[in-house]
């Protein structure tokens, strides 16, 4: 009895309409909601969750409860699984809505899939340059390197607090805290300054602070974190590793920033100083040590060859962002060359590689920047359920609409 | 007699619009200057290659939001104010700025920025309407108007912006666009060109040598030097302005702007000062000093030597200029209201001879639309949706061809109205987004690309279309049913049925064009799904029509409710095709527009009244009929 009551709430259409327009509601409510909240944090508080509770609405907070994407999500899945298998039947005249329904579970499946299995990653390189590894655009390692042995931890573990300790490292490492955004600032000797955050390293001249994480796609989170190393005879301090000291980033942002006061000069001068490896020495072994984005490594490699920009004569509107790469795979023998470009990723061992940003043409010329370019890379194992659920669904609405169109035609045409 | 009429008179009104349409497309004839011929010189804006008529329209749009420009504003209309085209003004600014600078064509409505710039009021001695100043008004408020715009740049994100803001840096963007266009052709404060820059020429050796005699510290003529700095100080000034490229390719240079072509004369391996340049200083000197037979040689000179290389620009350069002569939207516009009138008229005296009328005329209007858009297919060489504007156009004319398809079948008058009222306020929205600019701008890296637009885009918009067309018919049935006797059970019943065949076409369409929007994503950037705004605004398209069919089979909704759920339609697909953009995040958002917001709301507002209208009960209703609820 109780089993047909659940089935037959399971399989009811109220549910379907109900579960719909609760799914509008939400759509609306968290598209609002990015103008306050950022996108990012918007998918995750309204439609990577279970329930939803308060919304931001232009800027005013309204009390309020949803279900959130994945319980809509997953209960729209079992309505349409539990109303077929309760419904089904093969006929003419159902196959269409049939058809179009299995395309909308296999979305809804899909996307499931993709929201836990999919990842993304970046590929950072200058032309000449050869990477076989990408890195995660949301997660960070802290790497600590002798001579050419290197031990990566993810920050992941280290975030419970506790000490880790690994045995090639001969010290235990500890966080104490993570910035998953950071602001830098020069800590000016004559200026009244904070006494520093830590007393070792990058930190004596520079201030890292937690900021606010970013809000849209354009921006980037520049996390930091400040770690304390102890070796067998007790702690050599805390240090702070921060993705600022990575790439040229920092450097750029200090010079940027104190050229204007200080003169060039003098802002090389300070920036120098971000770009000075942190070492410690132990056990006889000297360790550098710092914070970069995790690194995922491929059995092949790719080549920047050439990175051009173009655009429209006259117009600062790109035209065209394309790579020319040369893929190297010593497993297959594979040596070719192959071009990326906007709309023409490069699919190649189980990843994605996508046209993403670019610094090529007239104006990295100008700077005097050897031209660089960004991949994205992705890894979805489900990325064909949409081509597959989307004809599905197309296909069969057509044969349902066409079944009733000729119908109604005939119809008319008798009269 | 009386049958003869019947028969013939929906084709001969057709016959006389179409004539009126065609009497449209003459070029007006040139009294002295043959400024019809300036019009069609190619050069290129906006990264392309458009001809002067196309640049003049486009910015005469920007400044005034009119493609013809008064000179006499102040004068009412029964005095006769002088009305000049596009190009002849134009040619003017890039040439003649004596004359130019005096006429007021830049439209200021915003009474702050009035009184804040202390403007002059309405009347003939101060030259001005109240509303459109010129150039020579504003140059001595530039400090005052220069500070604003700063000030509200660096204080103030553009989402949080006042009227006033607004207003204000609209204005000063109008000037640096009509600064641009005045030294696209010649320093705009050249005194006698052909002069000048024939004694630029001759300097040009000299001036080399002292400059570089100069830089090495040795001795150097300094009358020549200063002269020579002169210039190059002049044309450096026009170069970083970045006006339009008017100077035509030669073989080992691209287009380029003629403040370039000035600085690269003197380099080492730069190019020397040809005959275009020449010729244009010519016309110049000829404009300025009114010597009509002399501008016509010059520009005939100019066009000579544009052939054979740039026979294809010049040729593209014709076929806009055809297109922008036969305004086929805004003819289009004037038919589908003429149309609609008689066709709502024969609801209510059941003329079939009106109703065919009406008929008649959409099909001339649908043809005129369909030529438009196909026309700015070919010139552009893409599908027919590549922004805003053109999603405007499109939308009515699919709109236009359901309705034609259902009056078709039904041959009720109800289906020229949706074809004739979609049709017309689309084509009035078209009309106001091209205030923006250009409509024919070149697409972003990520955007280039005819096969998603063609699939992905022109999906999605016949799914608008198909609503807003659900939508309309609902709204007929409400108008009808509640304000007049017309709706008996047979039509209430036939609309209730059309609205119910569109919405599960606009199921299909939106669903598929969603979907294909997200493919599309995930062969651009590998995400099928991100959250975007402009997503999600159409993915609660798809909802919302999903969710009407369901509560129809369902029956928990039935005629009445189907009628105000597609209602509701309307509201959606409005957030979707201009609310999201609004919200200024995203990868979408690329067209926003003030006024819009305001507009858009008033929508909603008056959907929302057509919906509390719908759910009055049935008694109150005037049709005869008391629908069935």
């Amino acid at each position: 009895m109780l089993i047909k009551k659940i089935v037959g709430f399971f399989k009811s259409l109220k549910l379907t309409v109900t579960l719909l327009a609760f799914a509008i509601v939400l759509v609306f409510v968290g598209t609002i909601a990015q103008a306050d909240e950022g996108l990012y944090i918007a998918q995750s508080h309204y439609f990577r969750q279970w329930v939803v509770i308060g919304a931001n609405f232009f800027g005013h907070h309204i009390p309020l409860i949803l279900p959130g994407g994945y319980l809509i999500g997953t209960l729209l899945l079992v309505n349409l699984v539990v109303a077929h298998i309760y419904r089904f039947q093969l006929s003419t005249k159902k196959i269409g809505i049939m058809l179009a329904h299995s395309g909308v579970i296999l979305l809804l499946v899909g996307q499931l899939a993709t929201d836990m299995l999919a990842r993304e990653l970046q590929m950072n390189f200058t032309e000449g340059e050869t990477r076989n590894y990408s890195d995660s655009t949301s997660e960070y390692e802290v790497i600590f390197v002798n001579a050419s042995e290197v031990t990566a931890i993810p920050a992941k573990l280290l975030q419970a607090g506790d000490k880790l300790k690994i045995d090639s490292l001969p010290f235990a490492v500890r966080l104490k805290s993570f910035f998953k955004n950071s602001d830098l600032n020069f800590r000016a000797p004559m200026m009244q300054n904070a006494p520093p955050a830590v007393n070792n390293g990058v930190a004596r001249n520079f201030d890292f602070t937690p900021a606010p994480e970013v809000k849209t796609t354009d921006q980037k989170n520049i996390p930091t974190a400040i770690i304390e190393l102890s070796g067998p005879v007790g702690s050599s301090g805390d240090w702070v590793v921060s993705d600022w000291m990575n790439d040229a980033k920092g450097v750029e942002f200090i010079q940027n920033n104190y050229t204007k006061l200080l003169g060039a000069g003098m802002a090389q001068k300070i920036a120098a100083q971000l770009a000075v490896p942190q070492t410690i020495e132990m056990d006889g072994k000297k360790f550098t040590f710092s914070l970069r984005p995790t690194r995922i490594y491929q059995p092949y490699s790719l080549t920047l060859l050439k990175a051009t920009h173009t655009i429209y004569a006259g117009t600062d509107i790109p035209k065209d962002f394309r790579s020319r790469v040369r893929i190297d795979n010593p497993q297959t023998g594979e040596k070719r060359e192959v071009e990326i470009s906007m709309n023409h990723p490069l699919r190649y061992g189980g990843y994605t590689y996508y046209q993403y940003q670019m610094g090529a043409g007239e104006s990295a010329q100008m700077a005097g920047v050897t031209p660089f370019s960004v991949l994205q890379v992705v890894r979805n194992p489900s990325w064909l359920t949409p081509y597959i659920g989307c004809a599905m669904v197309g296909l069969g609405l057509v044969i349902q609409f066409m079944y009733h169109l000729v119908g109604f035609v005939s119809k008319r045409k008798k009269k | 007699m009386k049958k003869n009429f019947q028969k013939w008179s929906p084709p001969i009104l057709m016959v006389v619009m179409a004539a009126w349409f065609f009497g449209n497309l003459q070029t007006p004839k040139d009294k002295d200057f043959a400024f019809s011929e300036f019009a069609r010189l190619p050069l290129t804006a906006n990264g392309r290659i458009v001809p002067m008529d196309s640049l003049a329209r486009n910015s005469l749009l920007e400044l005034r939001e009119k493609q013809t420009l008064n000179t006499e504003p102040w004068k009412e209309w029964n005095e006769k104010p002088k009305i000049i085209p596009a190009t002849e003004w134009l040619a003017n600014v890039m040439m003649n700025p004596v004359v130019a600078d005096d006429w007021p064509v830049f439209r200021v409505d915003n009474p702050d920025v009035i009184s804040q710039l202390k403007l002059p009021d309405k009347g003939a001695a101060n030259r001005t309407d109240g509303k459109h100043y010129s150039w020579n008004q504003l140059l001595p408020l530039m400090d005052k108007l220069d500070g604003e715009n700063v000030r509200i740049q660096t204080n103030t994100v553009a989402q949080n912006r006042t009227a006033y803001e607004n207003a204000v840096i609209k204005l000063h963007q109008r000037i640096f666009v009509y600064a641009q266009l005045k030294n696209a052709v010649l320093p705009a404060e050249a005194q006698d060109w052909p002069e000048e820059l024939a004694a630029y020429e001759k300097l040009i050796p000299a001036g080399v040598a002292a400059a570089e005699a100069q830089q090495a510290g040795k001795t150097f003529d300094q009358p020549t030097f200063s002269q020579f700095a002169g210039f190059i100080q002049a044309f450096q000034f026009m170069s970083n302005l970045e006006p339009p490229l008017i100077l035509p390719p030669d073989g080992t240079t691209q287009w380029r702007r003629m403040g370039d072509a000035l600085l690269d004369a003197p380099r080492p391996k730069g190019v020397p000062i040809d005959n275009a340049v020449r010729d244009y200083a010519k016309m110049a000197g000829a404009l300025a000093a009114h010597q009509p037979d002399a501008f016509n040689a010059a520009l005939k000179d100019y066009q000579s030597t544009l052939v054979p290389a740039q026979s294809k620009a010049m040729t593209h350069a014709r076929a806009e200029i055809f297109f922008n002569q036969m305004e086929p939207f805004y003819s289009a516009m004037v038919i589908y209201v003429l149309a609609g009138l008689i066709a709502i008229f024969s609801w209510f005296n059941l003329s079939e001879t009106l109703r065919r009328c009406a008929v008649w005329l959409i099909g001339l209007s649908f043809a005129i639309h369909t030529t438009g858009l196909i026309y700015r297919m070919v010139l552009e060489g893409r599908p027919p949706v590549t922004n805003l504007y053109s999603s405007a156009i499109f939308i009515g004319w699919g709109a236009c061809l359901l309705g034609i398809i259902l009056e078709k079948f039904y041959k009720n008058g109800i289906g020229a109205v949706v074809s004739a009222g979609i049709g017309f306020i689309t084509l009035i929205i078209a009309h106001h987004l091209a205030l923006e600019g250009d409509t024919m701008e070149m697409m972003r890296a990520v955007l280039d690309t005819n096969f998603w637009l063609a699939t992905h885009v022109v999906a999605v918009t016949t799914g608008y279309a198909s609503t807003f067309v659900a939508g309309f018919l609902a709204l007929i049935y409400i108008v009808r049913g509640v304000f007049t006797k017309t709706l008996d059970e047979a039509t209430g019943k036939a609309l209730a049925r059309m609205i119910y065949g569109i919405v599960c076409f606009a199921t299909l369409f939106s669903f598929v064009g969603t979907v294909l929007g997200g493919i599309w994503a995930d062969q651009s950037w590998g995400r099928f799904w991100g959250w975007d705004p402009k997503e999600n605004g159409a993915l609660i398209i798809v909802l919302w029509n999903a969710l009407i069919l369901h509560l129809r089979w369902g029956g928990i909704i039935r005629e009445r409710g189907l009628v105000n759920c597609a209602i509701f339609g309307n509201i959606v697909t409005s957030w979707s095709w201009f609310g999201v953009n609004m919200l200024g995040i995203g990868l979408h958002s690329y067209g926003f527009t003030d006024a819009a917001f305001k507009w858009l709301m008033l929508f909603v507002v008056s959907q929302l009244g057509f919906i509390a209208l719908g759910l009055l009960p049935p008694r109150t209703w005037r049709s005869f009929w008391a629908p069935r609820v």
